[in-house]
């Protein structure tokens, strides 16, 4: 959990002033990414900005096309060679990790690790898990295969998995999708990295293993001060186990802020929306409400809003030249001309 | 007033080889299950419990290694899918898959998507009666009828979902049996969907039998709620109720991890572990024996049958009288 407060008028794409913030683990500011295709150039990701410190979850939550894979993938440098990527800053541990400088194969595994969605596609399914893990150790340790093996039972362990040593030489096919994701889980964290990134990690998991596999990802960030990002479709989730919530609307961060204060107090129109929409405990189906329209085309010309196509809010100062990021509490800003 | 479905004792058995000793796989354990007319029924239940199984034994796509099902009065259970299949009551039974992507034809336009079940079960044979069902499908799931052209490719999440559902209603069945149908979409578009089977619902006076995973969506839309676990009912009763009052540790468990923001910090006691063998379980021992936090020593000794807790409210446990004193 954050404890300085940030002063209502800085915005947090702006980099820490000298003083009472920390340097942040993960620092992003202005960071633009197209896709040259053949149907167009696709403007995936426009003017991103967030910051991410160590011991925290940041949940990035947003319709399936707002942009949250492919964020973590220009940060984990997974991009191929159609995409354009620009960044004010993209510093990671005061690395430049867009300069081209920095080697990223190096970092990943190591320092920045990445669970994805469908462990049983994400492991190799015909060596054993602890071989798999251990081949992470080998590389990056690095350490020698006898010692790595004995790691990759420690790790095993880490993510509370009965009997580690009888399932290090399991085959992904003889473990459950609940196993297989804690055994992605231990791979990512292998290396003990600083940054874990999570996308969608518990999707085609059951709710109850669901629980047991992010109380797991939460002990381990309350415990290492690794910090972690939860890309997720799911807003209840993110709110249970976020400290702060950034949600993203066809590549633009629409609205970031502690995740007490957006649950509480929404301010960006699409969000307000996103909540509407989601059932909790108490909805019912007439309070259930939907988010009108769809994505706008990437490809296409795009207006400074691009949420204006939906919004029953818009205004015609709404298509006057870029939507500024807005403060409108502590730590909490959106990117909207009239918030609500 | 007769049920629409009523089932008795309804099992389905896979066999399975164990070295040279062949075993049993009971993936639905004899359940006695009754849909009434315009009513909607929830499944849920952990992948594994036979909640899809016992969805495809109703919807007679698989056939039953025991037990009675009736449809509407008329034995159904005995008859081969095989010959269901081309049955006329085909039409009655009707199934909307959970991914659009996959159960959609990519080679079929939407026109031929609905008019393809019309057609196999001879409700329409003429050109203009048959274009007729399927812009009133169409109409229906509210798809603008210039979209009958368009191949699947062409269609975004929530269309592919609407022509799901056309297909599935174009041949006016009485009861909609739906697989986990807005598991693939984003929250945006599955309201819509849910309303638009709510609404559907009460327009064409159909059953539903509702599977899913998600238990705030499954309460949205059903009037009761059956928790599967490990191939038996373990509690059913009216969808607020189970909700409110679970009475069953499993069903309690269950909604206690559907994440909630307001629990945020807490830890409640989690589920560990998974399921036991579903191969010939132990008919004695309780099937949530060994992931109970409720277990006493009886729990091993017989099988909790279900017994009423309430009005319409079943419950297989010994302890469901203590249940409320539960963690």
């Amino acid at each position: 959990m954050r404890t300085e407060l940030m002063s209502a008028a800085s915005v947090p794409t702006e980099h820490p002033a000298a003083g009472h913030a920390r340097v942040p683990l993960l620092d992003v500011a202005g960071l633009t990414l197209d896709f040259e295709t053949r149907s167009g150039r696709v403007k995936a990701l426009d003017d991103v900005g967030f910051t991410l410190q160590k011991g925290e979850i940041l949940g990035i939550v947003g319709e399936s096309g707002s942009g949250k894979s492919v964020l973590s993938y220009a940060i984990m440098g997974l991009l191929n060679e159609a995409a354009r990527l620009t960044a004010e800053r993209l510093t990671f541990n005061g690395l430049d990790l867009a300069a081209g400088t920095t080697d990223l194969a190096a970092l990943r595994g190591r320092e920045l690790s990445m669970i994805f969605q469908s462990p049983r596609t994400a492991l190799n399914p015909i060596r054993r898990v602890g071989e798999q893990i251990a081949d992470v150790l080998v590389r990056h340790g690095p350490m020698p295969r006898a010692q790595a093996r004995d790691e990759a039972v420690a790790a095993l362990a880490r993510v509370r998995i009965p009997d580690p040593k009888a399932r290090a030489r399991a085959y992904p096919f003889e473990l459950s999708g609940g196993m297989c994701q804690r055994v992605m889980i231990a791979m990512a964290l292998a290396c003990r990295p600083a940054l874990l990134i999570a996308d969608e990690p518990t999707t085609g998991l059951d709710v109850t293993t669901q629980a047991v596999v992010m109380d797991l990802i939460r002990d381990i960030v309350d415990d290492t001060h690794m910090a972690a990002i939860l890309i997720t479709h799911d807003l209840a989730l993110a709110g249970e186990y976020a400290d702060r919530l950034m949600v993203m609307h066809a590549g633009h961060v629409v609205e970031t802020a502690p995740t007490e204060a957006l649950l509480a107090d929404p301010r960006h129109p699409y969000t307000r929306r996103l909540f509407a929409a989601t059932p909790t405990a108490d909805t019912t189906l007439d309070t259930l409400s939907t988010v009108p329209g769809r994505l706008p085309d990437l490809r296409r010309v795009l207006l400074p809003c691009r949420f204006a196509g939906r919004c029953d809010r818009h205004q015609p100062e709404c298509d006057a030249g870029p939507v500024p990021v807005v403060p409108v509490g502590i730590d909490h800003c959106v990117r909207c001309r009239v918030p609500t | 007033m007769t049920p629409l479905i009523d089932a008795r004792g309804l099992s389905k058995r896979f066999a399975v080889h164990r070295g040279l000793k062949s075993a049993h796989l009971h993936a639905v354990d004899a359940i006695d299950l009754t849909i009434g007319v315009g009513e909607s029924v929830g499944l849920v239940g952990e992948s594994g419990c036979g909640k899809s199984t016992l969805a495809r034994l109703i919807a007679r796509l698989i056939d039953t290694t025991s037990g009675e099902l009736a449809f509407a009065g008329s034995d159904i259970g005995a008859v081969p899918a095989r010959r269901f299949a081309t049955s006329p009551q085909r039409a009655g039974i009707q199934v909307v898959f959970q991914d659009p992507n996959d159960s959609l034809n990519p080679g079929f336009t939407v026109f031929q998507a609905v008019a393809d079940p019309i057609r196999q079960l001879g409700q329409a044979t003429g050109r203009a009666e048959v274009t007729d069902r399927v812009m009133q499908a169409l109409d229906d799931v509210g798809l603008p009828r210039e979209f009958s052209a368009r191949y699947p490719h062409q269609l975004s999440g929530g269309q592919k979902a609407r022509v799901g559902i056309a297909r599935a209603i174009a041949v006016k069945p009485r009861l909609l049996v739906l697989d986990e149908p807005t598991s693939a979409l984003d929250v945006s578009v599955q309201s819509v969907i849910l309303r638009l089977l709510a609404d559907l619902r009460v327009r064409h006076g159909m059953s539903y039998l509702f599977v899913s995973h998600d238990l705030n969506v499954v309460r949205l839309i059903t009037d009761r709620i059956a928790v599967m676990y490990l191939g038996k009912i373990v509690e059913i009763g009216p969808s607020a109720d189970v909700f409110a009052h679970p009475r069953h540790p499993y069903t309690r468990a269950l909604i206690a991890a559907i994440p909630d923001p307001a629990r945020r910090g807490a830890r409640p006691p989690r589920l560990e572990g998974s399921a036991s063998s579903p191969i010939d379980p132990d008919p004695s021992v309780c099937r949530f024996a060994g992931r109970c936090p409720a277990e006493t020593f009886i729990c091993r000794q017989s099988m909790p049958l279900l017994k009423a807790a309430g009005r319409d409210h079943e419950v297989a446990c010994h302890h469901a009288e203590a249940a409320e004193d539960m963690p």
